[in-house]
């Protein structure tokens, strides 16, 4: 527990009584009354999450546009102000840095949000890369708070609760707005499969946002836990699971935030070699016709038994009851309706390759 | 019948060389949901301080540890479709039912206060 790093809203977590553990290197709050619960009322309802672990970077300067399109694999070309970018950094091996969001807040001025986990792999990662840019790299990770507000109450509540006029924000774009006299960033996004908000402001602001949400008694806190089980059963990739530096986006099926027909960034050849070539292995969704749940790192055999694949995610999902899991397979066995089977302790099960959006995304668009 | 505890939350009732092992009610607490029993076997072998099987809440397994050596005579059926009988009262519902082949490993168990005593310092 050696220099553990705590957010702005820790002794709100410890006060409402959260089941406390460390992930990307903070004490995150994992659940306040239960994973089931809370996963429940962000499905139906609205729910709020602390993700003041994960970092900010703001990438300004006459290169700006340039450099943030070099080490990003989505295309900001004559993007507009406003707009969110989901994509990767890659290693030059087509290994995935980090997944992250690009905020285009102007004519070369970009904002970048990060894992937690990679916050300082991140920085040194785009600090050393851009060299020979005329770009200014500002991290603003221990000034930004984060709050995620999700779910289909989440537009209505952020109004009436906050005053933060956010209904004519569309899917995947964000405002620079003025509250109670502080500047927030806040986007129509989030890791949940539902409509939801992400605001971003200073430790204060978060905190004053946090305490109106929880009083209200309308808006459940929310912990790691169930952010982990919405986000698995809408097929959203988890760095660490899903992708890694050793996993490309396209053995992940994200090769659509993958612009190979931008003239240049870093991981673009490796990443053509491998769509030409194809690829060796893929992630697909698996599904257990028994209880017992296939967790990360389990081994995924072919119905000879022989090893083919590793699980990155899974569980005996919420909304839709079942044991599931993404798992990254042999490309041979990567068809769907394909038989294999996961180990589990001792004994093997059988499984089924599925589609991997276990549930459907309620977005707002 | 008597119950004594192990330092990794299981308990046992005991009844003669009979033994009903399950998980403490601090321990179904600390887990949350439960939505998965792993069981051994009728006619298997388990073994003190070895794993016999595991319990799953949505987040996370844990090994369940034998509290004693004994050979399975009975396993908990009503765990297999509804794992959440154990969170409702885990003291009720056992998990395994044994015959002991060693009862003086009793003797290296908690006491109900012993392990009072042990879940106060665990929540501190």
């Amino acid at each position: 527990m050696e220099n553990i790093k705590v957010t702005c809203l820790h002794d709100r977590h410890v006060g409402l009584g959260a089941q406390m553990s460390p992930f990307g290197g903070f004490d995150m709050p994992i659940q306040y009354k239960g994973i089931v619960e809370e996963h429940n009322a962000v499905r139906n309802a609205c729910g709020v999450f602390d993700v003041s672990h994960m970092g900010e970077v703001s990438v300004t300067g006459p290169d700006a546009e340039r450099f943030v399109n070099h080490i990003f694999t989505n295309d900001l070309t004559d993007a507009p102000d406003g707009k969110c970018f989901y994509g990767m950094m890659l290693h030059p091996t087509g290994g995935v840095v980090d997944d992250l969001l690009v905020y285009k807040r102007g004519d070369n001025d970009f904002f970048l949000v990060i894992n937690a986990a990679n916050i300082d792999k991140d920085v040194a990662w785009i600090e050393k890369n851009a060299e020979g840019f005329d770009v200014k790299v500002d991290h603003q990770s221990d000034y930004y708070g984060e709050l995620a507000i999700q779910g289909p109450k989440a537009e209505a509540l952020v109004t009436e609760l906050l005053g933060i006029k956010c209904e004519q924000i569309p899917f995947y774009c964000f405002e620079q707005q003025q509250w109670q006299g502080e500047p927030i960033i806040i986007s129509r996004t989030g890791y949940t499969g539902e409509d939801g908000f992400e605001i971003y402001g200073s430790h204060e602001t978060t905190r004053k946002i946090w305490d109106i949400l929880i009083e209200s008694g309308k808006v459940e806190p929310c912990g790691l836990g169930c952010r982990d089980t919405l986000r698995f059963e809408v097929g959203l990739p988890l760095y660490g699971d899903e992708l890694t530096d050793e996993i490309t986006p396209i053995e992940a099926g994200l090769g659509i935030f993958v612009k190979l027909d931008k003239p240049e960034f870093i991981g673009k050849e490796a990443i053509a070699a491998q769509k030409a070539e194809g690829v060796k292995r893929k992630l697909v969704g698996l599904e257990l016709n028994d209880r017992a749940i296939p967790r990360h790192g389990y081994e995924v055999l072919n119905e000879s038994g022989d090893k083919v694949g590793e699980v990155t995610t899974g569980y005996h999902a919420i909304s839709v009851d079942k044991s599931i899991a993404m798992a990254l397979v042999d490309a041979g066995y990567a068809a769907l309706g394909t038989p294999l089977q996961v180990k589990i302790r001792r004994k093997t099960f059988p499984a089924t390759v599925v589609k991997k959006k276990f549930y459907n995304k309620n977005y707002k668009k | 019948m008597k119950t004594y505890y192990s330092p990794s939350h299981e308990y046992i009732k005991v009844d003669g060389n009979i033994g009903y092992i399950g998980i403490s009610d601090y321990a179904q607490h600390a887990l949350g949901n439960v939505v998965y029993v792993d069981m051994p076997e009728v006619g298997d072998d388990i073994e003190a301080g070895e794993d016999f099987g595991a319990i799953e809440s949505v987040k996370a397994a844990s090994d369940l540890i034998a509290p004693v050596s004994g050979a399975v005579i009975e396993i908990n059926e009503h765990l297999i479709d509804n794992p959440r009988l154990v969170n409702e009262d885990a003291m009720t519902n056992w998990i395994i039912k044994v015959e002991l082949t060693n009862p003086s490993e009793l003797d290296d168990l908690m006491d109900e206060e012993a392990y009072k005593e042990l879940c106060e310092k665990e929540k501190h």
